[in-house]
């Protein structure tokens, strides 16, 4: 671009923000922008259907809360870059995203891929001040991101491993009938600490209950699960606890179908996109999970859902993204900029309405404050529903606990600018 | 372990072993009458199970294992038609190379077509539910009954009567019944049959099998074709009773390799040996919970984790199971190079 043209660039652009100005009156600065965000995730590979999905969720959310329904006024662009589920792909694509301008960062499948954005951005916003990147991580849920390893510029909007064990145990501790628990995960950093939690919470509030087996399976590996079944079994275990997603879930659950094994399985993931497929119909009442929603919570985030079946014929499953717009919209408007710094600064302890309940960003780790859920696999009924991917089942709500319950202490002592 | 769990484990890791025989059957047949590893031999299993579920959808299961290990065969046969044979005369490597590079084109094919995500593929109703159950009971010790068990049998009324009931699944006996018929109808093949004898003579003296009047390239696509419609039944098999995604071809891939080399390259009845062996050894390596921590415990040495190299003595028994047929593998190579079974040395 020649200097005269790129002079007649900027007078058109003063003129026509001039213009807009005019016509809005008093709105705000930042009123009218587009806001790109960079989706940084799978999107080929064997997580890739998930990856798929929930880039669709951000998506139509980011669509549903931008614009007119915005109060900043700001529009929102998803940019999708591709990682590979690989940490160091993840980093070519942060390098990509900033290259191209984009100041916001969505990240969640994967703690390893999040710590390592979170890394990259700290050192990238101490050396590059004005190009400061923010990183809202909506599913990356090991508990050292907002505690040893917290960064200023990242902000979680799931709850993490502990908060969900607290609120499962919490859950346990009433149901009198638990006598023998079996831990089976995935041996990688997430699934040892669904073991480890599990085993010091329970130990806590129900030191009565037995651990009868503590198993750790390679992640993404192991096809006929017949065998970690036939050891349940013999372990005499009435449940079990278990923080596997994906596959690894689905052909435990089947697996333990096919032996009759008759446990109640506590599960992190079994409401995750294409898992209630794989599970199938059957075990009414025996399959639980914890998340920060289910599918039959009447008001706004059921109309998304329903907006998002008719749309894509899918289920809208990621519900953190739910809160995920909304709070950086309100963070945006408060600071009356879409200028990272300020938007991250507004951000702290900030608190919205969201489907259940008041919402805080928490000041001192930036860890969403919020309700979670314990729901179980049931047949649809007049309350409750949902038809969950099409298959005649539904998440039928057991109990909801409010923040205070599930919320656990942080040891972050993070370096503010 | 108590008699049931022994008895269920036991099951479970032969019908586990004899679904890797249906696998590794046609892999190492085609490497005894061609001399070609095929790499893409998993590749024919995944394609297996995704024909298999297509027709299955349509006319129903039966159908499917009967119609998808012939549409494999036939992709087989003319992959050996119109490009193993092409670069045969270049040598073996090329050949590896070409198999190597048709796993990767029916890897992304399967993904264009089929996309990424686990099909809907399940056993038929016939195949659902328990073949039998196995009850232990305190008193009477271990029994079965065909089919699902009546509630009153598996739950006790009195407090000193301990009842245990176990199902095993109708489609891991239907797995097994399928991979012995296999077995016997390929032995008999080869053995028995005016072809089978066509096929060994081709191996060893080709000239002179062709000189008889018998078109041996086209034997040799039928070996090929052969080899890798087992490789699809398995797949009908394997993928309806696990799971029906691009990733099985790559989940299977390796091990039907260590069941080869550890029965022995070329040999069948050692391929037959080596899977069930594997079969159980993994199954009840994962049912011990024992460490070297264990082992050391009971020598009378009690280590920390401050000790040295404390993270390798807890690992159990059960944590390293997936990983055991791989050292099999090189203690094989190390000691046996030929195998269980096998004919020649290296």
């Amino acid at each position: 671009m020649t200097p005269t043209r790129r002079t007649l660039m900027v007078a058109i652009e003063i003129a026509t923000a001039l213009a807009l100005c005019g016509v809005a009156g008093l709105a705000a600065a930042q009123s009218g922008e587009t806001v790109k965000v960079a989706y940084i995730d799978p999107l080929s590979g064997s997580f890739a259907n998930i990856g798929q999905n929930i880039l669709k969720t951000h998506q139509l959310l980011s669509q549903r809360f931008g614009g007119k329904a915005n109060p900043a006024g700001v529009k929102f662009e998803i940019v999708p870059f591709d990682n590979k589920a690989s940490p160091q792909e993840s980093l070519n694509a942060l390098k990509a995203a900033i290259d191209q301008d984009i100041r916001y960062v969505v990240q969640g499948q994967g703690s390893g891929a999040a710590a390592a954005l979170i890394d990259a951005i700290a050192k990238h916003n101490e050396r590059n001040p004005g190009k400061e990147v923010v990183l809202l991580n909506y599913a990356a849920v090991d508990p050292d991101l907002t505690n040893s390893k917290c960064s200023y510029w990242h902000f979680r909007f799931d709850a993490d491993t502990s908060m969900k064990m607290e609120a499962f145990t919490t859950y346990m501790k009433d149901e009198k009938n638990i006598r023998a628990v079996y831990l089976i995960n995935q041996n990688y950093s997430h699934g040892q600490q669904v073991s480890r939690y599990a085993k010091e919470m329970l130990a806590r509030k129900r030191p009565d209950v037995k651990i009868v087996g503590d198993d750790l399976h390679p992640l993404g590996q192991v096809k006929d699960f017949a065998p970690y079944v036939a050891k349940i079994k013999a372990s005499g275990a009435d449940s079990v606890i278990t923080g596997n997603w994906g596959q690894d879930l689905s052909l435990l659950i089947k697996a333990g179908k096919d032996a009759g094994l008759d446990v109640t399985w506590y599960t992190y993931y079994a409401g995750a996109a294409g898992t209630p497929t794989a599970i199938g119909p059957g075990s009414d009442g025996k399959i639980k999970f914890v998340y920060v929603a289910h599918p039959n919570i009447p008001g706004d985030l059921a109309k998304a859902q329903e907006e998002f079946r008719s749309k894509f014929n899918e289920d809208l499953s990621t519900a953190t993204v739910y809160n995920l717009y909304p709070m950086l919209a309100a963070a945006m408007a408060k600071a009356k900029s879409t200028d990272p710094v300020k938007v991250a600064a507004a951000m702290e302890g900030l608190s919205i309405k969201s489907h259940s309940g008041d919402v805080q960003m928490r000041a001192t780790d930036h860890q969403l404050q919020q309700a979670l859920y314990i729901a179980k696999w049931q047949k649809i009924d007049a309350k409750y529903k949902y038809n969950v991917e099409n298959t005649g089942y539904t998440w039928g709500q057991e109990k909801m606990y409010e923040p205070y319950v599930a919320s656990t202490p942080t040891s972050c002592q993070m370096k503010r600018p | 372990m108590d008699a049931s769990t022994v008895a269920i484990s036991l099951l479970n890791g032969v019908s586990y072993g004899l679904l890797l025989f249906m696998l590794s059957s046609g892999l190492t047949l085609i490497f005894s009458m061609m001399g070609v590893l095929n790499f893409a031999h998993a590749s024919f299993y995944m394609l297996g199970a995704y024909f298999g579920y297509m027709v299955a959808h349509q006319v129903g299961f039966w159908w499917g294992l009967l119609l998808a290990p012939l549409l494999v065969g036939l992709v087989g046969a003319g992959f050996e038609r119109y490009c193993l044979r092409k670069v045969h005369k270049f040598g073996h490597v090329p050949e590896l190379l070409v198999t190597f590079g048709l796993s990767y084109v029916l890897l992304e094919l399967v993904q264009l077509i089929w996309g990424r995500g686990a099909m809907d593929f399940g056993p038929p109703p016939a195949l659902q539910g328990p073949l039998f159950t196995l009850i232990d009971s305190s008193r009477d010790g271990l029994g079965a009954v065909i089919g699902q068990a009546a509630p009153a049998l598996c739950k006790s009324a009195v407090a000193e009567l301990t009842l245990r009931c176990t199902q095993f699944p109708a489609m891991r006996g239907f797995m097994m019944a399928m991979a012995l018929l296999m077995l016997a109808s390929v032995w008999l093949l080869l053995t028995r049959t005016r072809i089978g004898l066509v096929i060994q003579a081709a191996l060893t003296h080709p000239q002179v099998v062709e000189s008889l009047g018998h078109n041996v390239p086209r034997v040799f696509m039928l070996v090929f074709g052969g080899g890798a419609a087992l490789a699809g039944l398995a797949g009908v098999i394997g993928g309806s009773a696990f799971v029906t995604e691009p990733g099985m071809a790559a989940a299977v891939g390796s091990i039907s390799f260590v069941v080869v080399v550890v029965g022995g390259m070329g040999s069948l009845a050692g391929a037959f040996l080596a899977s069930l062996l594997i079969g159980v050894l993994q199954t009840f390596a994962v049912a011990i919970d024992a460490s070297l921590l264990s082992v050391f415990q009971a020598l009378g040495v009690t280590l920390t984790p401050q000790s040295p190299g404390y993270p390798l003595w807890k690992l159990t028994l059960s944590q390293v199971a997936p990983i055991l047929p791989y050292l099999l593998l090189v203690l094989m190579l190390v000691l046996r190079p030929k195998g269980l079974l096998g004919t020649r040395e290296g």
